[in-house]
């Protein structure tokens, strides 16, 4: 597989504050992969500085086999951008903007017309496309924000949060979108999300950033093994209170992290499975009645929480 | 640059400007004010004065003071023996045409403004960036979007102003007496300077200010020059005589394309972004 994006310790300052610091990211031809991070991690920026718009102060970086500090205006003919807001032209309709922007992207009128009604017809806008834009529901707005970026049919396109201004009908409907739209052979797309339901559902790959870099990157199983190799597991009990039972499982070898939750839950984690029978026994030996044992990998948040506090925990 | 680009941004910019009411109708008050009602009201109103046509010039010590000053080269075009006709070609032919400047100035202000700084407050500036358009593409669109207005409502004004000043009052002339010499050069000459000097100080504004509000205010000040121009020939210190006007056409050229040079080094898609340089 051919790499749309090799970006190599990308730095950036914003205010002399650094918004990116040794960004690498590298993503290969067909991928959709998820920026994840909180607000201000730099995902916005990463999309600036890639396409051309943020020149960075150090690093390398190359899309589409192109350099963004001198070719901006060739890789921003090749990627679609869904900005935070949709950015449309309110006063004008929603075909003067894809007119608009269709003549910016080289198209002749012919293929925006062609184009513009297909795209139209598939997001369900084209009843409206002789209104004017202040007239569209935010749904609507997002969805045509969409038909924009995809108007040129590009090869990369960047998605920056989608869906975090939406209604949850609006966003599930932008997500199936999205869904649709990645399926197109040879599309790339990076999606920039605080969603981390929206990246599992979405995304083959997911990369977390955390202060202006990718703290990891990978298939949820990569995450997994990199960042959170161990199995959550959760165990109902009656008879016992809690405290003694957890004074119990802290003994345990391999057992980490024990905490009692409400209702006789406990919850702990383990470096392999084949401890938690040892666990069972321990607990009825004590004379607790074992109601549930859920064990079960770490998901997208455990993992990211992990990666986000990590330095607290460091600190602490 | 790719001028199919830069006439796209252009057009887009005068839909928006054309749709956005508040802004149309603030840019016409003053061509309908100076064009139209100003030179209706002294052609029809002065003429209905009920002053014997002798004391017509003396009732006002301004407007004495200001004949009395006059260059030759100027008042050749006043014949004093006719009070009346003196009095409109003194008011409408000299006194106003100053002022007329504020036109080109306003609108080329509100536009670029609108064009700059407005976009970056709506936030649309950001998916147009997006657009494979070069950064002079962007420039030159927005350029061409406020000074293509600006020049052609001017002239299409003055038109309009030649046209009311001969016909109003043509039983007091019984000829076409206007423009006089001094126009051409305001209107060809200084016009497209002042608007390029308006536009290159919006482009500098609205790359530090994130409102358009604060980008038309500051940039609308040049509009000061042009009552400076209207103070000093009121006041006799500066007659706005063809010579005259072509020295002001260049100082005022330099001074747009220094703008204009200062403009084009602060245009780039980062200070547009995030308001810096």
């Amino acid at each position: 597989m051919s790499e749309v994006i090799d970006c190599r310790k990308v730095s950036f300052k914003y205010n002399g504050v650094h918004a990116l610091k040794d960004f690498s990211l590298n993503v290969n031809r067909g991928e959709v992969v998820a920026l994840l991070g909180p607000n201000g991690a730099g995902k916005t920026t990463s999309i600036r500085v890639l396409n051309g718009l943020l020149m960075p102060e150090s690093g390398s970086i190359n899309i589409l086999g192109l350099d963004p500090r001198k070719d901006g205006a060739k890789i921003r003919a090749r990627t679609g951008v869904l900005t935070e807001t949709p950015a449309l032209y309110e006063r004008l309709t929603a075909w003067q903007n894809l007119s608009f922007f269709g003549s910016l992207s080289e198209m002749s009128r012919i293929e925006v017309e062609k184009r513009s009604n297909h795209l139209l017809e598939v997001f369900n806008l084209q009843q409206r496309s002789r209104d004017r834009v202040e007239t569209f529901s935010k749904g609507m707005k997002q969805r045509l924000a969409l038909v924009r970026a995809l108007l040129h049919d590009p090869e990369l396109l960047f998605l920056d949060e989608p869906t975090s201004d939406l209604d949850p009908e609006a966003a599930k409907q932008v997500q199936d979108l999205i869904l649709q739209i990645s399926g197109h052979e040879n599309r790339t797309v990076i999606l920039c999300t605080h969603r981390l339901y929206e990246a599992e559902k979405l995304c083959d790959r997911v990369a977390i950033m955390k202060n202006g870099s990718v703290a990891a990157a990978g298939t949820l199983e990569e995450l997994r093994m990199q960042v959170f190799p161990l199995l959550k597991v959760n165990f109902r009990t009656a008879g016992k209170t809690e405290k003694e039972l957890v004074g119990i499982l802290s003994q345990m070898p391999g057992a980490n992290e024990v905490q009692a939750l409400t209702n006789g839950e406990l919850s702990l984690v383990v470096d392999n499975e084949d401890r938690i029978p040892a666990m069972v026994n321990a607990l009825v030996y004590a004379g607790a009645a074992i109601k549930a044992v859920e064990p079960r990998h770490a998901t997208l948040e455990d993992i990211y929480l992990r990666l986000q506090h990590a330095g607290e925990e460091m600190k602490q | 640059m790719k001028w199919k680009n830069v006439f796209a941004i252009a057009k887009k910019d005068w839909i928006e400007v054309r749709q956005n009411k508040y802004a149309m109708v603030a840019m016409m008050i003053v061509p309908v004010i100076f064009v139209i009602i100003m030179p209706l009201v002294f052609t029809l109103l002065i003429p209905r004065i009920n002053v014997a046509p002798q004391d017509v010039l003396n009732s006002d010590t301004d407007i004495q003071f200001f004949i009395e000053r006059m260059p030759e080269t100027l008042s050749k075009y006043i014949d004093l023996t006719k009070p009346m006709e003196s009095m409109i070609v003194i008011m409408l032919g000299f006194m106003l045409a100053p002022m007329f400047l504020i036109m080109p100035l306003m609108f080329a202000t509100t536009i670029a403004a609108e064009s700059f700084a407005g976009e970056r407050e709506r936030k649309t500036i950001e998916s147009l960036l997006y657009t494979p358009a070069t950064d002079a593409d962007l420039l030159v669109g927005k350029v061409t979007a406020a000074a293509v207005p600006a020049i052609l409502v001017t002239w299409i004004g003055f038109a309009l102003y030649t046209l009311i000043l001969n016909l109003a009052p043509y039983r007091f002339f019984q000829r076409i007496w206007f423009p006089l010499p001094t126009w051409w050069p305001l209107i060809f000459w200084i016009t497209p300077a002042l608007v390029l000097m308006g536009i290159a100080l919006t482009v500098i504004i609205s790359a530090r200010v994130q409102s358009f509000l604060g980008a038309y205010q500051t940039s609308a000040s040049v509009v000061l020059l042009v009552v400076l121009l209207f103070a000093g020939q009121m006041s006799g210190v500066l007659y706005l005589s063809v010579g005259v006007e072509m020295i002001l056409g260049v100082v005022f050229w330099i001074i747009a394309l220094v703008l204009g040079y200062f403009g084009y080094k602060t245009f780039n898609r980062g200070a547009l972004l995030t308001g810096k340089n």
